[in-house]
C-alpha cells in the first residue's frame, strides 16, 4: 500500500505580538534616557572633541546672529508699543522702561531666543545628522575608527547649551535697545534714565535664572536634535520628519521647561 | 605553501525580527584573495560585511578577521582593528560638509597621533594619486559625479593602508565604463596593497573582473564556492538564473 510520504507545510512562524501602545510610549522614553546618559557619560570622558565644540558653537551662535538681532529687536518694539495704552489709562507710562525689562529679562529674551534657535539650529542638527544616517556617513565615521555619538552628540550638545545662553543675553539687550528707541521716541526718555530704570527693576535672581533657563533650552535643543538626526528612519523622507520633528518636540519641551522654571523661580522669590 | 586565512566565519545567523538573512553562513578568505559575494537584492550581503568590522553584531556563529574576534572587540581595541580595515560604502558615504581634502584626512588624523602638515599632505595626494583624482582635492563631495565619488570613498579608506577591504557594491549605479575603471582600481588595491577583499555586488562583470573566487549566497546560505566558472557551471536554476539576468558570455 502506498503511503502519503508527503509532509504536511510547516506552520509559519509566529509573530510575536506587537507592543501596546504605552508599552511603545515606556520603551521610547527608556530609548530618550538612554541616550541622555550616554551623552553625560561620553561628555566626561576623553578624548575632548574641542575643535569640533568650538566649530558647533560657531554654527549654533554666530550664524543664527542675524536672526536673533532682528527678532529681538522687533520684540522690544512690539512689546513696548502694545504695553504703552494699558500703562497710559492710569498715567504710569513712566513705569514702562521697568516693565519691559521684568518681561524681557524674565521671559521674552529666554523665550524667543530658544524658540527661534529651535526653528533654525534645532532643525539643521535633526536634518545633518539624519541626512548622515541615511547615507551611512555615521557608519563611515565609526568604521573609520571615530566615536560618532561623541563627534556628533557630544560636541553638538554642547555646543548649543553654551551658546544658548549667550544668545539669550544678547536678544535681551537688542530688545532693550528696541524697547527704548520706542520710549525714547514717545516719552522722550533718555538712554541713561531709561538703563537706570531698567537695572532698578531686574535682580540678580532675575539674570540667575535666565542663565540657568537658556542651558537647559539650550540643551534641550540639542540633545532633541541629535536624538531625532541619529534615529531617523531610513529615505529622504525620514530626513525630513527628523528636521520637522527636532522642532516640534523641543518647542514642546522649551515650554514645559519654562513652566516648571516659572514654579521653581516664582517659589525661590516667595511669592 | 598554503596562504593564510585572514577572515574566517563560521556557522554566522542573523534576523532581523520574523527576516532570517542569514542562516549559518560559512566563509574563509586567504590573505591577498579577492572574494565575491554575490546574490539578489536583500538577501544579507552587506549585513555580512558590517558583521565583519563590528557594525551589526550577529544573533550567534564565529567572525575572526585578521585573527581577531571580532565580537569581543569594544572601544579602542575596536577602533585600532577597524583601522586596518577599509570599508567602502555603497554610497560611498563622503562627508558633505568637509572638502574632498578634509574626507581623507579624516581617518588618518583621527587614528595617527603627531603627523606633521607636510606629512597629512603627502598622505592625502598620494591616495587621490592611487585612485586617479589628484584634480578634486579642494572641490566638496556634491560637485564628483558618482564614479568620482565611489573612487573618493576607496581612496579615504587605503589612506590608513588597510589590510582588509569590504567593498559594498562597488559598481552598483555607475556606468560601464565607469565599472571597468571600479574594477580595474580594485585590482589595484589587491596587487599595491597586498590586500585582502571581500567584494559584495550583483554585477557578474565586476564579479568575473575582480574575484578570485565567487560565493553565492542562497537562501542564507553560501551554497557555491569556488571560481566564477565553476560556479556558473552548475545547474542550480537560481544560479542559472542569475547569471542569465546579467548576460555575461
Amino acid at each position: 500500500m502506498l503511503s502519503d510520504t508527503k509532509a504536511s507545510p510547516a506552520p509559519p512562524p509566529e509573530k510575536p505580538a506587537e507592543p501596546g501602545r504605552l508599552t511603545r510610549l515606556f520603551l521610547s522614553l527608556a530609548d530618550v534616557a538612554s541616550f541622555v546618559g550616554r551623552f553625560f557619560r561620553e561628555a566626561f570622558l576623553p578624548p575632548y572633541e574641542f575643535g569640533e565644540i568650538v566649530r558647533q558653537c560657531y554654527e549654533v551662535g554666530y550664524r543664527s546672529l542675524l536672526l536673533i538681532s532682528t527678532t529681538g529687536f522687533i520684540t522690544g518694539i512690539v512689546f513696548t508699543n502694545q504695553s504703552r495704552p494699558s500703562l497710559s489709562e492710569f498715567g504710569a507710562t513712566s513705569w514702562l522702561p521697568s516693565l519691559i525689562a521684568i518681561a524681557i529679562v524674565r521671559a521674552l529674551g529666554p523665550l524667543v531666543t530658544a524658540l527661534i534657535a529651535a526653528g533654525k539650529v534645532g532643525s539643521s542638527i535633526g536634518a545633518e545628522l539624519g541626512s548622515m544616517n541615511v547615507t551611512e556617513q555615521i557608519d563611515a565615521m565609526e568604521v573609520s575608527g571615530t566615536d560618532p555619538f561623541k563627534f556628533l552628540v557630544v560636541s553638538r550638545v554642547l555646543a548649543t547649551s553654551f551658546t544658548i545662553p549667550i544668545l539669550t543675553f544678547y536678544t535681551i539687550f537688542v530688545a532693550l535697545i528696541g524697547a527704548f528707541i520706542n520710549v525714547n521716541a514717545n516719552e522722550q526718555t533718555s538712554f541713561p534714565s531709561f538703563m537706570q530704570e531698567v537695572f532698578g527693576a531686574v535682580t540678580f535672581l532675575d539674570i540667575f535664572a535666565s542663565l540657568f533657563k537658556s542651558i537647559f533650552f539650550g540643551f534641550t535643543i540639542g540633545i532633541v536634535g541629535c536624538y531625532k538626526g541619529f534615529h531617523s528612519s531610513k529615505g529622504t523622507e525620514g530626513v525630513g520628519k527628523a528636521a520637522n520633528a527636532a522642532v516640534v518636540t523641543s518647542m514642546f519641551l522649551i515650554f514645559i521647561e519654562e513652566l516648571l522654571a516659572l514654579q521653581i523661580i516664582s517659589a525661590l522669590r516667595g511669592s | 605553501m598554503a596562504s593564510e586565512a585572514v577572515i574566517v566565519i563560521e556557522n554566522l545567523r542573523k534576523s532581523f525580527g520574523n527576516l532570517h538573512v542569514l542562516q549559518g553562513v560559512d566563509l574563509t578568505v586567504n590573505q591577498n584573495e579577492n572574494v565575491v559575494v554575490l546574490g539578489r537584492s536583500g538577501t544579507g550581503k552587506s549585513v555580512l560585511i558590517k558583521i565583519l568590522v563590528g557594525l551589526l553584531k550577529p544573533d550567534s556563529g564565529y567572525v575572526s578577521v585578521l585573527g581577531q574576534e571580532v565580537e569581543t572587540l569594544k572601544g579602542r581595541e575596536l577602533d585600532q582593528f577597524r583601522q586596518k580595515v577599509g570599508f567602502s560604502f555603497q554610497n560611498s558615504a563622503l562627508y558633505d560638509s568637509m572638502s574632498i581634502r578634509e574626507n581623507l584626512e579624516f581617518p588618518l588624523v583621527r587614528n595617527v597621533r603627531n603627523l606633521s602638515r607636510a606629512e597629512i599632505d603627502r598622505a592625502v595626494e598620494e591616495a587621490l594619486d592611487d585612485v586617479g583624482l589628484s584634480q578634486t582635492i579642494n572641490q566638496m563631495p556634491s560637485e564628483l559625479s558618482g564614479g568620482q565619488r565611489k573612487r573618493i570613498g576607496i581612496a579615504r579608506t587605503l589612506i590608513l593602508k588597510p589590510e582588509i577591504m569590504l567593498y559594498d557594491e562597488p559598481t552598483a549605479g555607475l556606468d560601464p565604463i565607469t565599472c571597468i575603471d571600479i574594477n580595474n582600481l580594485i585590482n589595484e588595491v589587491k596587487e599595491r596593497y597586498k590586500a585582502t577583499s571581500i567584494i559584495i555586488t550583483h554585477d557578474l562583470t565586476c564579479a568575473k573582473a575582480t574575484g578570485d573566487r565567487v560565493a553565492m549566497l542562497l537562501d542564507g546560505k553560501f551554497e557555491r564556492v569556488g571560481t566564477f566558472d565553476d560556479v556558473f557551471a552548475d545547474s542550480d536554476e537560481r544560479v542559472q538564473q542569475f547569471y542569465n539576468y546579467n548576460f555575461v558570455n
